[in-house]
């Protein structure tokens, strides 16, 4: 306990800890991030009903308006869509539902990247251009094109049945299949540099194995870039996952995403009740702006030129 | 440059072979396509006359000779959800996503110029500021759920403007044109501006950053000794010197909006490509998807040549370096 208390303090008294303090934005927007992070982990205990479960979701309950306009009902503080089913409720399973697939096609794609990247500008030669050229194909096409495919592609080659499970799983892969490309970059920039430092022959010299090398000597001095490129790339993730399940080669009806939340809502929006398609969007507009306002405090404090 | 133009144009044949292959891929192994285009009743005879006469009973690369030479030629197939030749299908919808993306083009070099410009050289007022903090909200809003915002707001509930289709067209030979006619404008404004928004904000961050270094120059310096007016500084010699990047940039997101049309077409149920592709996607409809991805990336794919090889021409530095690659998220 104590340690982790040093630890916290001497992470607050770093430079990047002096930046964070003295900018109001990043605090804002890591408080935003933490709250909603942690109302859609605790979702279950708060919200009124579970929107996956259809023995709570009652249909006379249908098209209640939010609770501060005329007709409102308690507890549904955002009101119901027309299937009875609670838009505050909805929300905060579906943020559960993005933010796992965005962070985790983040995940993926930084661990997918990073090896590339070192063993690209580690061992060099034709390993390396070959692995470059597949990243220059996947930029040569637009990432919204080689995500539907993937997704529609995977979709094609699974039963009827099993797709629907494993859709957070196709969609994981479709994003992280167009992101890595940066990652790698970025990595193979920094471990060409760094390969020729003489750390690096010191241990080659005893006689590190090249692996051991890469993952133990060279992957941490390539990290600072990564983790900007991270941060903003959530972001994008979360994006693009809403904007598949938007275009319907997303989440399923099932197990909504924010993304599905609002191509639902978008269905009764001449109807008049603009709040079911309404808060999934700010929510997912909330989110996004919080991750990208901490992504470009973060690429300013770690990058000491812009100072 | 002859050794440099080679070496970029094999790149992008390469490239368009392997989105080709990609296709070809597709099209080959998610289903049979015999058993997607006839109905349940053929008989076997049937069943094999048609694979016999698509190919499919040839060896896997001559399939994939055929499929390429016919390609290169324009001839994609037959759809398989309403049995019409698809490249005729995207020959009739491409005006409608092209309109939409040049009205996208126009509105972000005409918004999104005069805020970069404000906002570098008033750049601690507070206007600029805000101009700032919305230009980050707008990358953070995607595009689908500000279109559902703005048909809300100035469809739904102020019944200004029109929420789907093109409205009136004019068909011009092969062309449809919805500029002729009032309610074909008028239904061009809302997909116009959704689609532009984040272009503008990139538009205008380029065009900031740009003038940001520019005004820091010695030849502003000394146009400002020599006394001219801060007008003539601004537009006429620093923002000129900003433009070159401004005009590479869109064009090569030109692509980039193409595909990001189909985002925008679906909201507005606008008749173009993207909105075909989107229900080819639904439907599973093979074909369709093949040759829009292989069209779209062709597009992206000369454009970014294009621009690499003007470059090039203009900077010979360029010519040793390697190939730059656009890229984009959202």
């Amino acid at each position: 306990m104590a340690t982790s208390i040093t630890a916290i303090r001497r992470m607050l008294d770093s430079d990047v800890g002096y930046s964070f303090r003295k900018s109001p934005i990043a605090i804002l927007s890591l408080i935003v991030l933490a709250l909603l992070m942690l109302s859609a982990l605790l979702a279950p205990w708060i919200v009124p009903q579970d929107p996956h479960d259809l023995s709570q979701i009652f249909i006379d309950k249908a098209e209640i308006p939010p609770i501060w306009m005329k007709d409102g009902e308690w507890p549904f503080i955002l009101g119901t869509d027309p299937q009875g089913r609670d838009v505050l409720s909805a929300i905060l399973y579906g943020t559960r539902i993005s933010l796992m697939i965005g962070i985790a096609s983040v995940a993926v794609s930084m661990t997918l990247g990073v090896t590339v990247g070192l063993i690209a500008g580690f061992v060099g030669g034709a390993v390396d251009n070959l692995l470059m050229r597949i990243g220059d194909t996947v930029l040569s096409i637009p990432t919204l094109l080689v995500a539907i495919l993937v997704s529609a592609l995977f979709r094609g080659l699974l039963p009827p049945g099993l797709r629907d499970s494993f859709a957070s799983l196709i969609l994981i892969l479709a994003i992280s299949l167009t992101a890595w490309v940066q990652y790698a970059r970025t990595v193979r920039a920094s471990t060409m540099v760094e390969r020729g430092k003489e750390y690096v022959l010191a241990a080659r010299i005893i006689g590190v194995a090249p692996a051991r090398i890469m993952r133990r000597h060279i992957l941490p001095n390539t990290l600072t870039p990564v983790m900007v490129a991270a941060t903003l790339n959530l972001g994008l993730a979360i994006l693009s996952e809403a904007t598949l399940s938007f275009l319907g080669v997303g989440m399923p009806i099932t197990q909504p995403s924010l993304g599905t939340l609002i191509r639902i809502g978008n269905q009764y929006l001449f109807a008049g009740s603009w709040w079911v398609v309404v808060f999934p969007s700010l929510q997912l507009g909330l989110i996004v702006l919080s991750v990208n306002l901490l992504g470009d405090w973060l690429r300013d404090a770690l990058n000491p030129k812009l100072r | 440059m002859l050794a440099f133009l080679v070496k970029r144009l094999a790149n992008a044949i390469g490239v368009m072979l392997t989105v080709a292959f990609l296709a070809f891929v597709i099209f080959r192994f998610v289903g049979d396509p015999v058993e997607l285009m006839l109905n349940e009743q053929a008989t076997q005879a049937q069943r094999d006359e048609l694979r016999t006469r698509l190919g499919l009973d040839r060896g896997f690369v001559f399939q994939f000779a055929t499929f390429v030479g016919n390609a290169v030629r324009g001839d994609f197939g037959i759809s398989y959800r309403n049995q019409q030749e698809v490249s005729a299908l995207i020959a009739e919808r491409f005006p409608a996503t092209f309109e939409l993306v040049i009205v996208a083009t126009v509105l972000s070099l005409v918004i999104g110029i005069p805020l970069g410009v404000y906002s570098a050289i008033r750049r601690d007022s507070w206007l600029a500021k805000v101009i700032q903090f919305v230009s980050v909200l707008g990358v953070s809003l995607p595009s689908f759920a500000l279109g559902i915002l703005f048909i809300l707001i100035f469809s739904v509930t102020l019944q200004w403007l029109p929420a789907f289709g093109r409205g009136e067209v004019v068909q011009i030979g092969p062309w449809s044109t919805g500029f002729l006619t009032s309610s074909g404008r008028w239904a061009l404004i809302l997909p116009g501006v959704t689609l532009s928004l984040f272009q503008i904000t990139l538009v205008m961050r380029l065009v900031r950053a740009e003038m940001l270094e520019t005004l820091r120059t010695d030849f502003i310096r000394f146009a400002r000794a020599r006394g001219l007016p801060s007008r003539a500084i601004n537009f006429r010699h620093a923002l000129r010197n900003c433009l070159m990047p401004v005009i590479t940039v869109t064009g090569l997101q030109i692509g980039n909006l193409i595909a990001f049309a189909l985002v925008t077409e679906t909201v507005f149920q606008w008749p173009g490509m993207g909105l075909l592709f989107v229900q080819a996607v639904t439907f599973v409809d093979i074909p369709v998807m093949a040759a829009y991805l292989i069209i779209v990336s062709f597009i992206f794919v000369t454009l970014n040549t294009l621009v690499d090889l003007t470059y090039a021409l203009v900077d010979p530095r360029l010519r040793q370096g390697s190939v730059a690659g656009g890229a984009r998220g959202h």
